[in-house]
């Protein structure tokens, strides 16, 4: 494999390695955590919402790099979105951010952080990301 | 001598360059048994037991001689003593299904072990909680080896039932079967030998065994999948009642009631895998002609350079015992790399790689990790898919360092 492999880019390592608004929030509003039962990669986020904005976001768990990455993408994008607007952030959003072919067996590990998200703060059903694989 | 390049050419899907290191999830096929499936498609392509025309009768012939070949391989009494299942999962359930609901009561205890496949403890999860019976598992001890000090205590509280794996595909751990069934056999109880991961690998005589089950998979030893084999012996197989029920396993059906057909194929319904069973009878030979204390001496020798290599990387973590006391799997992890991310990476150089919970979640909580790194061996491994399993897993470590 080359060093400049498309998989494993350095943004995504650096996110992996450093990963960004990692940690716990003492008073969430918002608390959901899921996990890939296949892989046992675990992701959880915490929200402070503020007149239906997100303020502020941690987010733990451990896991691949694709996911932890994910989710750390992820939670540079909702810091100071509104709920509406987070809301709309989709699937190919994700994907498009982490900016790599990802084969259909790391699928799951990279909409993880996106599922915690939707189930979290909109309480919609867990499967619903899984029809498009 | 064994000669592992000649076996290798064997098995077309090595033309072109793959490292194949995934055995204990299912084997690759030799053309000797692609080939036997094809000339009963092309040449005598048919359903068997019932039609009066030659092609029947040849397709008939082959799908019965798979048994007799079977019979010898494992060393059982008789050819009634071979059920064909689809794969060892259902042999484990036909047993849990057919003999269980009959014979486990309220109170009883079943003993399974935490290193199980999930395969092997399910379907008695689902017994005991229909037919109120309890289960204990026997844990292992910090070598990935079965704690027969608590399997003694377990014992001695008579267990209706004791099921546990020839060999634990997730850790490889040799289990010693002669001394655990002649000893849960002494305490009254109905042995279960889950050899998924043991009739591929070494050689089995069931009657030496003395268990009352013993069940494997085609796919695991050179065959085609949905072909398996439950091993049982006969006295509990004549009192059993059908699993499933529909064609070929009855007698006579009158409104009234139906006689069943008689052993093996009383277990038997439907329309059976006629292809598949032929080609596990084509995988029989093709093990019984390298011999099967070749392969454990070939597998024990890759185990052993493998181990060896593995123990010499910095940051990695093998699970399991020693590689005397262990079959052709090795599971590990490396320090601040997933395991999936390290089969992707091995991936990208053709080295198929498993990674995951190795359908044995209850050990990975017990050690405590979410998942392991597997590299698994067989007939066909060469010590150069090893070297290049080290160099997917030092790619890995650079890239993530």
């Amino acid at each position: 494999m080359s060093a400049d492999d498309q998989f494993y880019r350095e943004y995504i390592l650096d996110h992996y390695k450093n990963p960004r608004n990692y940690g716990r929030l003492d008073h969430a509003d918002i608390t959901h955590e899921e996990n890939n039962p296949l892989c046992g990669d675990v992701v959880g986020m915490d929200f402070l919402v503020k007149d239906g904005v997100i303020e502020d976001i941690r987010f733990h768990g451990r896991g691949c790099a694709i996911s932890q990455a994910s989710a750390s993408l992820l939670t540079e994008r909702l810091k100071g979105l509104s709920l509406d607007d987070a809301r709309k952030i989709t699937k190919e959003d994700v994907l498009g951010e982490l900016g790599i072919d990802i084969s259909p067996a790391r699928i799951k590990c990279a909409l993880l952080p996106l599922k915690v998200l939707k189930v979290g703060a909109y309480g919609l059903a867990a499967d619903d990301d899984e029809d498009e694989e | 001598m064994y000669d592992v390049a000649a076996v290798r050419r064997d098995f077309p899907i090595f033309d072109n360059g793959l490292a194949y290191l995934d055995s204990a999830n299912t084997s690759q096929r030799p053309r000797q048994v692609t080939g036997a499936m094809m000339e009963y498609f092309e040449k005598f392509n048919s359903n068997i037991h019932r039609a009066a025309y030659h092609i029947a009768e040849e397709a008939t012939e082959r799908y019965e001689g798979t048994r007799e070949k079977v019979r010898a391989f494992i060393n059982a009494a008789s050819t009634k003593e071979i059920i064909y299942t689809r794969g060892t999962t259902e042999a484990i359930n036909l047993v849990a299904y057919s003999w269980g609901r009959a014979n486990v009561h309220p109170g009883d205890l079943i003993v399974l072990t935490i290193f199980d496949h999930h395969s092997n403890i399910v379907p008695w999860q689902i017994l005991a909680q229909a037919n109120g019976a309890t289960i204990e598992y026997v844990d292992i001890d910090e070598r990935g080896e079965l704690r027969q000090d608590q399997f003694r205590d377990l014992l001695e509280r008579q267990p209706r039932l004791v099921a546990f794996s020839h060999v634990s595909n997730a850790l490889g751990t040799i289990n010693p079967i002669e001394e655990m069934v002649a000893l849960a056999k002494k305490a009254g109880a109905t042995v279960l030998v889950d050899g998924a991961q043991g009739a591929p690998h070494q050689g089995v005589d069931v009657r030496a065994l003395g268990c009352d089950f013993y069940a494997f998979s085609g796919h695991k030893m050179l065959g085609p999948t949905g072909a398996g084999i439950l091993y049982g012996r006969r006295e509990l197989l004549e009192h059993m009642q059908p699993f499933m029920a529909g064609g070929d396993m009855i007698k006579t059906v009158r409104v009234e009631g139906t006689t069943y057909h008689d052993l093996p194929w009383k277990f038997e319904a439907g329309t059976q895998a006629i292809a598949e069973v032929i080609g596990l009878g084509a995988a029989v030979d093709y093990l019984t002609e390298l011999g099967m204390d070749n392969v454990r001496e070939h597998e024990r020798e890759i185990t052993e350079y493998a181990y060896e290599a593995l123990s010499e990387i910095d940051g990695l973590t093998m699970y399991g015992p020693p590689p005397s006391r262990r079959a052709g799997v090795i599971s590990f992890s490396l320090d601040g790399i997933h395991p999936h991310d390290l089969a992707t990476i091995a991936d990208r150089d053709q080295v198929c790689l498993r990674a995951g919970h190795h359908c044995a979640m209850p050990l990975m909580t017990r050690l405590n990790v979410p998942a392991t790194a597997r590299a698994s061996f067989y007939v066909y491994t060469q010590k150069d898919e090893v070297d290049r399993l080290v160099g997917s897993i030092k790619e890995a470590q650079r890239i993530f360092k």
